[in-house]
């Protein structure tokens, strides 16, 4: 087994962890637009509590989450390692620095995540901590097909939340980063992966640029349309 | 010193069949013994890196030495064309005899026969070894090797890869040293430069280096010593050859007794872009290629040349009427395609009669303006376009051919060779001459070797293009991993050589002092100084053509600048520490007394051949005049500070016939 | 031309080293390295130690000569190492600053000298096909795909002169070792150890202590002789089927 260890150890191994679970975050992150996308139903909330309650309690899915927050973990924990390690190879810095190909993104990718990570830290403890662990979110027994279960009615607290402007500003600033995060993440996952190709990388950009504006971009929405609901 | 018998020691028989049998009845050195001999390889470019490898391979225990920072960055990589092999792939009549015939024809007679077949022999090995080495040779659509023609021969026997076949060799050779040393059959001590030989009872078994990085004076001892340090173009300042290349190691090894041969045989490059000012450090060729489309010129009127001079006219202000095509007026027969030695001289001649091109009045053009009409005009019709613009048509093609080579040139001069016809001059390339060496690639010196384009060996008074690579790793693979065993195979009842002998004690204390002695001067003038001031009396007295007078003088002068160096040279930085200054002080210091023996035996030559163009020896019509009857040998000079001795080496040509060359 | 230079002077590895102002009075004409050359006759002409740098071939194929210009290895042109850098590309009065490459595992050995030997070390590791000499059959015997052979020479071009190091935020030398990869391994003479080739490389990388590849670009963008992180995709590529495709 030794060479598994070697493997995870390896610098290209470590970059191959960063592109596997950034790749599925990536796949993550449409499934839950989708979801979201019921706050705008207009039903006072009746598919977004149903789909909330689903989401918690369906055992696989309930398995899934738990890979999901293993996953942000390992993305988060091992990416500020290769900063760490990346930083300490170069070692002094330039007098004058014009890394030519440098985006803004590529360069800090760390700090990104960072910003990233503090926004998630938030939107859980906001939502899913709110939901799961105290009794600060109303029951709901009415809706048909849930009578007398029992569902929690988040999305009178997602809507209170997002009644406050500097909520709304807190979730722009964490969705701009992750756009930010994913114009290079999107690419580079392939890249590091191997999969270059003269004829399939610039549609592999192409779809990381659409995807990186469109999926934050449909996120965003949902704030600033129930703050001005 | 004692009476020499310079023997080649090559063995008799057949020319053919000498090699191979030479090879089947040598002495070898058992597998066993192998390991307990130690063999020191100096330099480690083409020649050396192939040589340390294979004699590793081979199972001897060898430490390799390099004053550059790693084994890649040796100028064999700056190599551009290719290299030649008798394959016959091509089918077009190629064969060992025929570029044995080649090379001995190129080099002007002054080669010996039994070496220059050997290395046509073993030709057709290096390109297989390479191949299967990795090296990217360019293919045919077939997947099968390319080849292209060179100057001077009829058949189509280079490889190449792209224009920069050299490096890809280089690397190739470099790889297999990499896969000796983390062996530890290959000891590499990289940044070191060689400062003296050691040679204990008469035999080479170990050198003195300085360590580079910490000035540290090491000794390393060894059964043998095998130079492959390069050519000593630098001699002259500006060249083609790296700023570092320099002649130190055979130099030092000539001072230890090692004979130099034929030093005045340098090889002059016609086509080289020309200095363009007083801080130029060095000069870059551009490919002979180029001359199958350029047509070389310079203005009629010299007043024409002075305003061109002043920055008052450009070439294309020249009317067609005023120009001299002088190589196709003075050889129509070849025209703009004459050998380099020929096209070289005639630009010198040019410049002199006051008809340079450039600010510095040392250039001519090599224009292409008849070639892109031409194809212009060939492509128009070929493509059927009515109301073509010929130009630009012909430029594309051009552009086709040539483009690298044109980028190349914009870069460095600043002009568009496309619009203002490019401006060339001569430049020193390559040395023909070296430290002098038996068949058996040994000098006179026993236990000491000499390969590649340090020694004399394989290119008489003028080497071929594609020939240079060729020989340094035929010396290297092919060529010392078996003739080494002639000598080594006495040694191996010589035990471990000890750095403890009293041979490398004098040895270490003459290094320290000459060092010290070249601090303390402590003078006023740099070392570039001098090295620049050497480079032009050489170019000047010993360059493209020589005469007696101008020799007398040179040598003269030399020996005066030498005096003024020892007594004013300044050198910063102090010993124990990494210092370019001393190192270039050293190098400096061997080729002012290297260029004096080359002005002594350009002086004893009296004869033109190859390289060598003696004023005095000249045809009717200016072409060289060879003179077979008595200067058919080798000079090897014995050096000494007041009179060099020169002992003969007698060339035979029992296989060929001595031609007069005529490109009328 | 005058142009003021800030060079950063380094008197040995343990030394902190700091930037020295130098004005130097230059033509269009001459080289960067010609320019180095003006300035280092000036100090030695005031008795003053010149500025070390590394050079030796000054036509662009030895790899010696990489120094960081304005923040770019090998300067502001393209495709071009410093020595065929010409001065006409700066003008009258410009500043120009002069650093060493950059990394952790390129040591300053003095000035703008840096130690590079771990690029040996990893050639060392495997960069080369095992053939004794002597052992080679016919240059014919194996037929190579022509764009295969062009494209293993772009690979085999790098000059090992350190730039995609220097250029690299993360110190990271994936650019040289995958295009050592990439020559050997696209040949026919070379997939036979190309297994064991990238394992030991790649770890030999990680050992001398370069960064790890973030898929910036830089390198790409700063290599003089312009090779593509096309192989650094084929670096990893190759190590993942080396680790779970090999027997070892």
């Amino acid at each position: 087994m030794k060479w598994i260890i070697n493997f995870l150890f390896s610098s290209i191994g470590k970059k191959i962890i960063m592109s596997l679970t950034g790749l599925f975050l990536i796949s993550f992150l449409p499934v839950h637009l989708l979801g979201n996308f019921q706050l705008m139903a207009g039903d006072g909330g009746e598919a977004f509590n149903t789909y909330a309650y689903f989401m918690t309690n369906n055992p696989l899915i309930k398995f899934t989450s738990y890979g999901l927050y293993f996953f942000i973990l390992l993305h988060a924990v091992q990416g500020i390692m290769i900063a760490i390690k990346n930083k300490s190879a170069k070692g002094s810095n330039y007098k004058v620095s014009t890394y030519k190909n440098k985006t803004w993104a590529s360069n800090n990718m760390a700090f990104l995540g960072i910003l990233i990570f503090a926004f998630l830290c938030i939107h859980m403890g906001d939502f899913w901590f709110k939901m799961k662990f105290t009794s600060q979110i109303a029951m709901i027994d009415t809706y048909p097909g849930y009578e007398g279960i029992g569902v929690k009615d988040l999305y009178t607290r997602v809507a209170a939340a997002f009644s406050q402007l500097w909520i709304v500003i807190v979730y722009l600033i964490g969705l701009l980063a992750l756009g930010f995060h994913l114009v290079h993440g999107f690419s580079s996952a392939f890249q590091t992966l191997g999969l270059n190709h003269k004829k399939y990388t610039p549609l592999i950009k192409g779809l990381g640029y659409a995807y990186s504006v469109l999926i934050p971009l449909g996120f965003a929405i949902i704030p600033i349309w129930m703050y001005f609901k | 010193m004692a009476d020499f018998n310079l023997r080649s020691n090559e063995p008799s028989g057949d020319l053919a069949s000498k090699w191979t049998d030479y090879r089947g009845s040598m002495n070898l050195v058992a597998p066993n013994n192998k390991r307990n001999i130690e063999v020191i390889v100096v330099g480690t470019g083409l020649a050396g890196a192939s040589a340390a490898s294979t004699l590793a391979e081979l199972g001897y225990n060898v430490k390799a030495f390099t004053f550059h920072d790693s084994p890649r960055r040796a100028h064999s990589i700056a190599a551009q064309g290719g290299i030649n092999a008798a394959k016959n792939y091509q089918n077009d009549g190629d064969s060992t005899y025929r570029l044995f015939y080649d090379t001995i024809k190129g080099g002007d007679y002054r080669s010996r026969e039994s070496n220059v077949h050997r290395l046509a022999e073993v030709s057709a090995s290096i390109i297989d070894q390479c191949v299967a080495q990795g090296v990217p040779f360019a293919r045919e659509y077939g997947g099968l090797l390319a080849n292209r023609s060179f100057g001077g021969v009829q058949v189509s026997r280079t490889f190449y890869a792209r224009g920069q076949t050299g490096q890809q060799l280089l690397i190739g050779a470099y790889q297999s040293l990499s896969r000796q040393i983390v062996t530890g059959q290959v000891k590499m001590h990289n940044r070191h430069e060689m400062l003296d030989l050691v040679v204990v009872d008469g035999k080479a078994r170990g050198i003195i280096t300085r360590n580079l990085l910490n000035g540290q004076i090491e000794r390393h001892a060894a059964h043998c010593v095998v130079l492959a340090t390069g050519g000593y173009g630098n001699v002259f300042y500006l060249s083609t050859n790296a700023m570092g290349s320099n002649v130190s190691a055979a130099w030092r090894s000539v001072k230890k007794g090692a004979l130099m041969a034929n030093p005045c045989f340098t090889q002059i490059h016609p086509t080289c872009i020309p200095v363009s000012g007083h801080y130029q450090s060095k000069l870059t060729l551009m490919s002979e290629s180029l001359r199958n489309d350029g047509r070389v010129w310079v203005p009629k009127s010299i007043e024409d040349a002075k305003s061109i001079q002043e920055g008052k006219k450009k070439g294309i202000d020249i009317a067609e009427d005023d120009r001299d095509y002088y190589l196709e007026r003075r050889y129509p027969a070849f025209g703009n395609l004459v050998p380099r030695d020929v096209a070289s001289r005639a630009a010198k001649v040019a410049c002199d009669e006051g008809k340079g091109v450039s600010q510095t009045g040392l250039a001519v053009f090599l224009d292409f303006s008849s070639a892109i009409e031409r194809y212009g005009k060939a492509e128009a019709i070929s493509q059927g376009i009515s109301n073509p613009d010929i130009t630009k048509l012909g430029e594309a093609v051009v552009e086709a051919k040539y483009g690298n080579l044109f980028e190349m040139y914009e870069k460095i001069t600043g002009e568009n060779p496309y619009k203002n016809p490019m401006k060339i001059y001569p430049a020193v390339h390559y040395t023909m001459g070296g430290v002098w060496v038996d068949y058996n690639l040994e000098t006179n010196i026993p236990g000491l070797f000499a390969l590649g384009e340090a020694n004399f060996s394989d290119h008489g008074a003028n080497r071929l293009g594609a020939s240079a690579l060729m020989q340094g790793l035929a010396d290297g693979y092919f060529v010392i991993p078996y003739t080494i065993g002639q000598f080594l195979s006495k040694e191996i009842r010589t035990d471990k050589i000890s750095t403890d002998l009293p041979e490398f004690a004098e040895a270490e204390r003459g290094v320290t002092d000459r060092l010290l002695r070249l601090k303390s001067i402590n003078g006023t003038q740099s070392v570039e100084s001098f090295h620049r001031r050497l480079g032009h009396i050489m170019w000047e007295y010993c360059g493209m053509s020589r005469n007696a007078e101008g020799l007398k003088k040179g040598r003269q002068m030399i020996r005066e600048l030498r005096e003024e160096f020892y007594r004013d040279v300044f050198i910063p930085g102090d010993l124990e520490d990494y210092n370019p200054e001393l190192e270039k002080a050293t190098r400096v210091a061997d080729f002012l007394e290297l260029g004096e023996l080359m002005m002594v035996d350009a002086l004893d030559r009296n004869e033109s051949c190859g390289g060598h163009f003696r004023e005095e020896y000249k045809t009717e019509e200016g072409e060289a005049r060879r003179d077979d009857e008595n200067y058919t040998y080798v000079s090897a000079w014995e050096w000494n500070d007041i009179e060099p001795i020169l002992h003969k080496e007698d060339l035979e040509f029992a296989n060929v016939e001595l031609k007069t060359r005529s490109y009328k | 031309m005058k142009l003021n230079l800030k060079i950063w002077r380094q008197k040995n590895s343990n030394d902190k080293g700091h930037y020295e102002a130098h004005s130097v009075e230059a033509t269009g004409d001459m080289s960067f390295l010609e320019m180095m050359d003006v300035l280092n006759e000036q100090l030695i002409n005031d008795k003053k130690e010149p500025v070390a740098f590394e050079h030796d071939c000054r036509e662009g194929i030895c790899g010696s000569c990489n120094m960081v210009i304005n923040g770019q290895p090998h300067g502001p042109q393209s495709g071009t190492t410093t020595c065929q850098l010409h001065m006409r590309h700066f003008k009258d009065g410009d500043d120009i600053v002069i650093e060493p490459a950059r990394a952790a595992a390129f040591p300053v050995i003095k000035d703008l000298v840096v130690d590079r030997s771990s690029f040996d070390d990893i050639i060392q590791a495997g960069g080369y096909i095992s053939v004794n000499t002597g052992q080679a059959p016919d240059g014919n015997s194996i037929p190579i795909e022509k764009d295969m052979a062009m494209q293993a020479f772009d690979a085999a071009t790098c000059i090992g002169c350190g730039a995609c190091v220097a250029a690299c935020p993360n110190g990271s030398a994936m650019l040289f070792t995958s295009a050592k990869v990439a020559h050997l391994g696209l040949l026919p003479q070379g997939k036979v150890e190309h297994t064991r080739r990238v394992q030991s490389m790649v770890a030999t990388m990680d050992k001398e202590g370069f960064g790890m590849c973030s898929n910036i670009g830089a390198c790409e963008a700063e290599c003089p002789k312009g090779i593509s992180i096309e192989n650094i995709a084929m670096l990893n590529r190759s190590y993942i089927a080396s680790v779970f495709g090999g027997q070892k």
